[in-house]
């Protein structure tokens, strides 16, 4: 700008390195889509045989009438944010504001020389309505950045966790903005700035002229004189409006259409002739352009690269589907969604079992979470037992209700993400007991897709865990110890307080006579282990291995038949209900129970 | 008029819209409102397996928001049912237990009092709307229809803490089938389990009932089997479908939801009962609908008070 030309060579240089990291960082990532997976039985599609499929995904809907869709898309999703809209509207405002005002001043101001100058002829930064509108834009990206700060650190949305990169976020846009608006305001003040320009423009020759057009520019446009002063004789300041008009006018509109920045400079105007001693203009100028060069360089590989991965995303999914897409494009597209994803929170706010965190403290639960710890499963890191058992439970405590899916505002289809990474991780046969649970009902039904896994191996894997812990299981006739007996388990069956009712059970078996599951088998016993009225005895015994044991527990349909109908009054179902409860929590060794309590 | 918080579950949306879309329309022809809320979450009834303070925590939880909406509850689904049911009933009775869960809803600025009742939209429709009512409603009746009414479990029993109907030989839903003028009939495995529950844990023993409830539905010769739950048609029409594929199944038995039942009479647009977006086929069904100039005459001969299926 207005450096020498060695520091204008060293800026330069700068800018370009800059250029060159973002670069090199956008096309690092994007490679990345092509080369990681995390589908089962994708890892085997090469890269190049990936870029193909993409190259020729796209150019088949570039000319095909899916373009419409595109067309749509791009429109309501991508530029106006509908998806934001519809969920909430103050953080509409705030991603219109934020990211609407950028590009804008990206366009108009950072870019200036190239674009506003190619479209205007008389392009002047310093005119109207670039003077104006920069101020604008500027004004309109702060109040974004006050909305992102209010909802994040004031209101506390509380799907919304804050973590380094948001704040980073945050904070790079908010110094670029305000670094750029004080910077302006200091430039209305300073003096050396006004001399210099003088001196390259100005045709004012005589003293008289040059104090005129002073007089008039710290009366007319914020300039602080160290010698000149306000009021200024009225002659004066025609006579300067003149030489004014003659050097100056074409190419300055009034500082006050620089809004903000004007304000500014009222504010510092009484230290401005320190300031402007102190070049700190041109301290700002660094620390704005500097900002500025970090932003571009850092963008691949913080939250803004959503700024490309976003609408990308958005695109694909209008026009992708798991069951017609080449399994090429999908294994890419969930690497570029893994970008597109800007932890806005949306996804965990609508989550149908985030509620369930307070008593699963499993912070994987929650979509927005989850996604975090996939990412670094994606790009390739090794996870830790505890971190791989975490994510496992975290993809299968979910309901499959699409919520996620549905409101994600960069189009990330997470519930198909889910579902890949729930295969992968059950496929490495750490036990996993919610597949005992109706969590699985949508697994069973998408049965038919899973070609690519063993299907069955999670829902034996949880069985055997659970029997493998049950050590009277082992024991071949099954020789009950009376001794052994845990007594204290009884008093555990408490979580409802229709559990305790199996002590009044006097064997008549009804429940067992009137159960379908029992029903279905010719040998019931050898299959289901014991049966309803066994596990009712089981109970008054304390034997719980033998209770935990079998299979009738995960077979049991909760169809409360046996409860309905039993003489007693026992709570057969509920009963059962317990059981599990605390199997899974025995063997999941949640339990503070000591084993094989005499 | 009769509002309610209309609490889908988690199925619905995500796997069976024409189960929502028909059953709104048939409530708005009735008169009844209905209104979501978007903060509702499941049930809790998956989680009830493997954990149950989670289990209660998401049904209380969906309990605190109609309270806070002074609304009663109405549900299409029986397992959400059962659980909103069984959590209302515990938290009802147990003041220690609303205690801890409300500390634990406090959190977010929720509580629950234990001032709602949960219903199915089969009881609203009996009870609150009445069968006098949907009589009124209905343009045009089926002729020679035979339909096994089929209930699901978790609406029927428990029956000391749901309180739907007689458990073992309960009539509210073959009433409400048989107002359409379509015939409930008894079959045996009537009460029993669709094997929804099991599906994705044990999915051999889950078809084997799911088929020997069907089978059971056409031996005593259904043309239909009706049901008000999203699992249970879910069973019923896409493992049906799945079977026949598989050819664990010959003969098909399609699952008609209730309000796509009820909604062809009171003259609703098909679309919007959603008939072409089940599995199995079930366009058929409108060939059993008689003229308008029949259901007037119908209608005229007023209401029928004997119409149990269970008798027939």
């Amino acid at each position: 700008m207005k450096g020498a030309t060695g520091t204008t060579m060293f800026l330069t240089i700068l800018l370009y390195v800059a250029l060159i990291a973002f670069g090199a960082g956008l096309l690092y990532k994007i490679f990345n889509w092509f080369r990681y997976s995390i589908s089962v039985g994708r890892r085997d599609i090469s890269t190049s045989r990936r870029l193909g499929a993409a190259v020729s995904g796209i150019l088949s809907m570039l000319f095909s009438a899916k373009i419409l869709t595109l067309l749509k898309v791009f429109v309501l999703d991508v530029v106006l944010n509908v998806r934001i809209l519809r969920e909430d509207v103050l953080r509409w405002v705030m991603h219109m504001c934020l990211y609407g005002g950028f590009v804008l001043l990206l366009l108009m101001h950072a870019l200036g020389q190239y674009t506003s100058a190619a479209l205007f002829d008389d392009y002047y930064s310093t005119i109207n309505p670039f003077l104006f509108l920069r101020d604008l834009f500027g004004v309109v990206v702060l109040v974004g950045v006050v909305i992102a700060v209010y909802r994040r650190f004031i209101l506390r949305v509380p799907s919304l966790m804050s973590k380094a990169m948001d704040v980073y976020a945050i904070i790079i846009v908010a110094v670029i903005i305000v670094s750029g608006i004080v910077l302006q305001g200091t430039q209305v003040v300073s003096y050396s700035i006004y001399k210099e320009m003088v001196e390259d423009y100005s045709a004012a020759s005589g003293g008289e002229e040059a104090e005129a057009l002073e007089a008039y520019w710290v009366n007319n446009y914020g300039v602080v004189s160290p010698t000149m002063k306000r009021p200024f004789d009225e002659g004066l300041v025609v006579r300067g409006r003149q030489v004014h008009e003659m050097s100056c006018a074409e190419c300055h509109a009034r500082s006050q259409w620089g809004f903000a920045s004007y304000g500014v400079a009222k504010v510092i105007s009484p230290i401005a002739g320190g300031l402007d001693q102190a070049k700190v203009h041109m301290l700002l100028w660094y620390i704005h352009w500097f900002a500025c060069l970090i932003g571009l360089a850092y963008l691949p590989f913080s939250k803004m690269f959503h700024l490309v991965a976003s609408p990308v995303s958005l695109l694909a999914n209008a026009v992708m589907d798991r069951g017609r897409s080449d399994p090429a494009n999908i294994a890419t597209r969930q690497m570029l969604e893994l970008d597109a994803c800007t932890h806005c929170g949306t996804c965990t706010s609508r989550c149908s079992v985030a509620a369930a965190l307070e008593e699963i403290p499993n912070l994987n639960i929650l979509p927005s979470e989850k996604i975090l710890a996939i990412k670094g499963l994606a790009a390739g890191r090794e996870l830790t037992d505890r971190e791989r058992k975490d994510l496992q439970e975290g993809v299968y405590v979910c309901t499959n209700c699409y919520r996620c899916t549905v409101v994600c505002p960069v189009g990330i289809n997470l519930q198909d993400l889910w579902f890949n990474v729930r295969e992968t991780l059950l496929e490495k046969g750490i036990a996993e007991f919610s597949t005992l649970c109706p969590l699985s009902f949508s697994r069973g039904l998408m049965k038919a897709e899973m070609v690519h896994t063993d299907y069955q191996k999670p829902l034996t894997k949880a069985r055997e865990a659970i029997v493998d812990k049950c050590e009277l299981m082992k024991v071949p006739d099954k020789v009950v110890p009376l001794t052994q007996a845990d007594r204290a388990f009884k008093s555990r069956l408490n979580l409802s307080g229709q559990a305790s009712t199996f002590s009044v059970c006097f064997g008549c078996q009804t429940c067992t006579n009137v159960c379908p599951v029992v029903a279905n088998y010719d040998n019931p016993q050898e299959i289901l282990g014991l049966l309803p009225h066994q596990i009712m005895h089981a109970c008054g015994l304390g034997v719980r291995d033998l209770a935990f044991g079998s299979n009738m527990l995960w077979d049991c349909l909760t169809c409360y038949q046996c409860q309905e109908q039993c003489p007693q009054g026992v709570c057969v179902t509920d009963v059962l209900y317990e059981l599990k409860n605390l199997a899974v929590e025995y063997a999941s060794g949640n339990t503070g129970e000591s084993e094989g309590r005499p | 008029m009769m509002e309610f918080a209309l609490f889908l579950g988690c199925n619905i949306p995500a796997r069976l819209t024409q189960y929502d879309s028909a059953s709104r329309a048939v409530l708005g022809g009735l008169d009844v409102r209905v209104v979501d809320i978007r903060e509702f979450n499941c049930c809790g009834y998956p989680l009830r397996n493997i954990n149950f303070k989670a289990f209660v925590l998401l049904s209380a939880r969906n309990l605190a928001l109609a309270e806070r909406e002074n609304l009663n509850v109405m549900t299409l689904c029986q397992c959400c049912f059962g659980s909103l049911k069984k959590v209302n009933h515990i938290l009802k009775d147990d003041a220690s237990l609303r205690k801890k869960v409300n500390a634990t809803l406090g959190k977010e600025g929720l509580k629950y009092e234990g001032s709602l009742e949960v219903k199915h939209f089969l009881q609203v429709l009996y009870h609150d709307v009445g069968i006098a009512s949907i009589q009124e409603k209905i343009a045009r009746r089926y002729e020679g229809l035979t339909v096994a009414t089929h209930y699901g479990c978790h609406i029927l029993r428990p029956s000391q803490v749901v309180q739907f109907d007689d458990p073992l030989s309960p009539t509210l839903f073959d009433r409400l089938v048989e107002v359409t003028g379509a015939q409930s009939i008894y079959w045996p495995r009537r009460l029993e389990c669709c094997g929804a529950p099991l599906c994705g844990i044990n999915d051999d023993l889950s078809m084997d009932l799911t088929k020997k409830k069907l089978e059971d539905g056409r031996a005593s010769g259904a043309d239909y089997v009706c049901v008000a739950c999203p699992y249970c048609h879910i069973q019923f029409d896409t493992i049906q479908e799945t079977m026949l594929s598989e050819k664990r199944m010959n003969d098909r038995l399609p699952s008609i939801l209730y309000p796509q039942v009820l909604g062809l009479c009171m003259g609703i647009d098909r679309r919007i009962l959603g008939l072409e977006m089940n599995q199995v086929r079930i366009g058929a069904i409108e060939d059993f609908l008689s003229d308008g100039k029949n259901a007037s005459g119908v209608t005229a001969a007023g209401p029928r008070e004997d119409g149990c299926g269970e008798v027939a």
